[in-house]
């Protein structure tokens, strides 16, 4: 890994802590200069705050120094999307509708990670309300990506990915409805979860769609995602979706767990649309495995190709439901042009809410609307079940799954302005989200042009320490997550 | 399925609550047209007896004990509000 400190992993850097090589404050102080070199070019915070960031560090430099340093997290800047809560900071959601709001609480995970005694660091940026897969739907302004400036981090938690690949933070939570933590963190080349649904509490996360949306970390190597997913895992009596599950030692997992273990290729995600780069990469890989003992199996998740439909009626039907609740009455953005309360509803959410919004609000609204409903929502939700079906079948055969997890490396700004070829760049990470799995991108190498190509492991229902282990025997013998930007 | 041809966008504009510009009722229209088209894919799949998924694992509701836990202040509470006079959230006038 690079020798300069704000690219380190968090379990280099907790090693480092531990002998106090360096403090936090030291730590911090390096991630914040590095933040004010290269913000400029890669923009992926919306708002950050030295010196409350520096206060924090203060606080775990003054623990470890009295012996009650809290573990590897303990003094470590980690970078938040921008629609988790932190007590005292802005919450944006990248729109214009809450471009003034102020998170009154912490949300749970964010509670979590400061138990843990790490940094919170940084607002970063996102598609408006998680709704995008390039970062381009931001109200504020659009994140590069750190290998190539003209080119799109990824979405919708594009500042997440982009703020660590550039050594702005150690590591990032972000959120994940369709791929918004697996598909930018291939683009940019780092490692991102997106644990089990129900494994990590939502209360404090903006919701978007309901039904399909957690919270996950963004890290340097597979290690560290155990280190952040330990944090963060674990019921939470406030989000009654949240499940009750022992939560094993994860980190302790990667080394326990040692296969060989038996790999599903799907045959319908290495079709039409895939870049051959991608391909070979993810082959290579694939690979690796065999040569580990691994048996590689053909498997066949038969409805995929249903899968964006699927998803464009669900998630767009649960963020018609849930963004009504920004009305201009009691927080968010109020158009000072209405004549009456009605108006008031009508005006606000047309000027508070950026294109892509408006369009998911009015097709969810449309599929959800009388006469329609049978036809696609509740088809939807058919279809759904044979979806996470498919998977569940493969799973009698295999331990986990692996596929690339974007069609093509970063593509550039501006490219996909039609929504529906935006839409089409979920393809491989959305029947994820609909059977409630876990999937983990990790970086797997490079195309001819320096662009970073992810793979994507699908595990089985909460059995993070499986895919966690299976990823970790790849990572940890390869160093693509090592190679840093030149910015 | 019905033709996704017979989108009404002022109707479905007015039950989201949402005031659109004549340039985004004709883009929206055009593009959602499509992005229906595509979704149409979905009369193919034979969903006979096949139950709906609401969510991946089965939600049961939670019951908590009826006590008073501390929650926001009022000034905590009433700090994001657009408008606000002793304590309250100000709105238009709703009754004449």
């Amino acid at each position: 890994m690079s020798s300069e400190i704000f690219n380190k992993s968090i379990a280099e850097l907790a090693a480092l802590l531990e002998a106090k090589a360096i403090t936090s404050v030291e730590l911090t102080r390096a991630v914040i200069a590095r933040t004010q070199a290269v913000e400029e070019k890669v923009k992926a915070f919306n708002s950050y705050d030295p010196a409350d960031a520096l206060a924090q560090a203060a606080a775990s430099d003054a623990r470890r120094a009295d012996g009650q340093a809290r573990g590897p997290l303990d003094g470590i800047p980690i970078g938040i999307k921008d629609v988790i809560a932190v007590t005292g900071q802005p919450l944006t959601a990248s729109s214009k509708m809450l471009a003034n709001f102020v998170s009154p609480y912490d949300a749970t995970v964010t509670q979590k990670l400061r138990q843990a005694g790490a940094v919170i660091w940084g607002r970063l940026n996102l598609d408006e309300f998680a709704m995008g897969s390039s970062t381009e739907n931001s109200a504020f302004h659009t994140t590069r990506n750190p290998y190539d400036l003209e080119r799109v981090p990824g979405g919708s938690s594009g500042g997440s990915a982009a703020a660590l690949a550039a050594g702005e933070a150690i590591a990032t939570l972000g959120s994940d409805t369709g791929g918004s933590i697996r598909q930018p963190a291939a683009l940019c080349n780092v490692v991102g979860l997106k644990p089990t649904y129900g494994l990590v509490s939502r209360f404090g996360l903006i919701a978007f769609a309901s039904s399909l949306d957690q919270i996950g970390p963004f890290t340097r190597t597979v290690e560290d995602a155990a280190i952040a997913l330990q944090a963060i895992a674990g019921h939470d009596e406030r989000d009654s979706t949240s499940f009750k599950v022992e939560i094993p030692d994860y980190r302790a997992a990667l080394k326990t767990k040692k296969g060989p273990w038996r790999l599903g290729i799907p045959k319908e995600y290495f079709g039409e649309g895939l870049d051959p780069e991608v391909a070979a990469a993810v082959q290579k890989a694939v690979d690796y495995y065999r040569s580990l003992g691994c048996e590689i199996k053909p498997v066949s998740l038969p409805h995929t190709e249903y899968g964006v439909g699927v998803y464009y009626i669900i998630a767009t039907a649960e963020c018609s439901s849930n963004l009504a609740r920004y009305d201009g009455i009691r927080y968010g953005h109020r158009s000072t042009e209405a004549k009456d309360v009605v108006d008031l509803y009508f005006k606000s959410r047309a000027e508070g809410f950026g294109p892509e919004v408006k369009r998911r609000i009015i097709l969810g609204t449309y599929v959800l609307s009388s006469g329609y409903y049978d036809a696609y929502y509740l088809r939807a939700q058919k279809v759904r079940t044979l979806i996470r079906q498919d998977f569940l079948n493969a799973y009698k055969e295999v331990d986990a799954i692996i596929t690339p997890t974007t069609p093509t490396p970063a593509f550039k700004r501006g490219a996909k302005a039609d929504p529906l070829a935006m839409y089409l760049c979920d393809v491989y990470t959305i029947g994820v989200n609909l059977a409630g799995l876990p999937g983990i991108s990790i970086p797997c190498g490079f195309s001819s042009g320096g662009l970073p190509i992810g793979m994507q492991l699908i595990g089985q229902p909460f059995q993070e320490a499986d895919l966690l282990a299976i990823a970790h025997a790849y990572d940890s013998k390869h160093d693509w997550s090592r190679k840093t930007p030149n910015l | 399925m019905s033709a996704p041809t017979d989108l009404n966008i002022d109707r479905i504009a007015t039950l989201a609550r949402l005031a659109l510009t004549p340039e985004e009722r004709e883009k929206f229209s055009a593009q959602l047209v499509d992005v229906l088209a595509n979704i149409e894919k979905l009369r193919e799949v034979d969903v006979t007896g096949v139950e709906p998924t609401a969510h991946a694992f089965p939600v049961y509701n939670v019951w908590a004990d009826d006590v008073a836990q501390p929650g926001l202040s009022v000034e905590d509470a009433l700090r994001n509000a657009p408008a606000q006079r002793d304590n309250m959230i100000v709105v238009p006038k709703v009754v004449e």
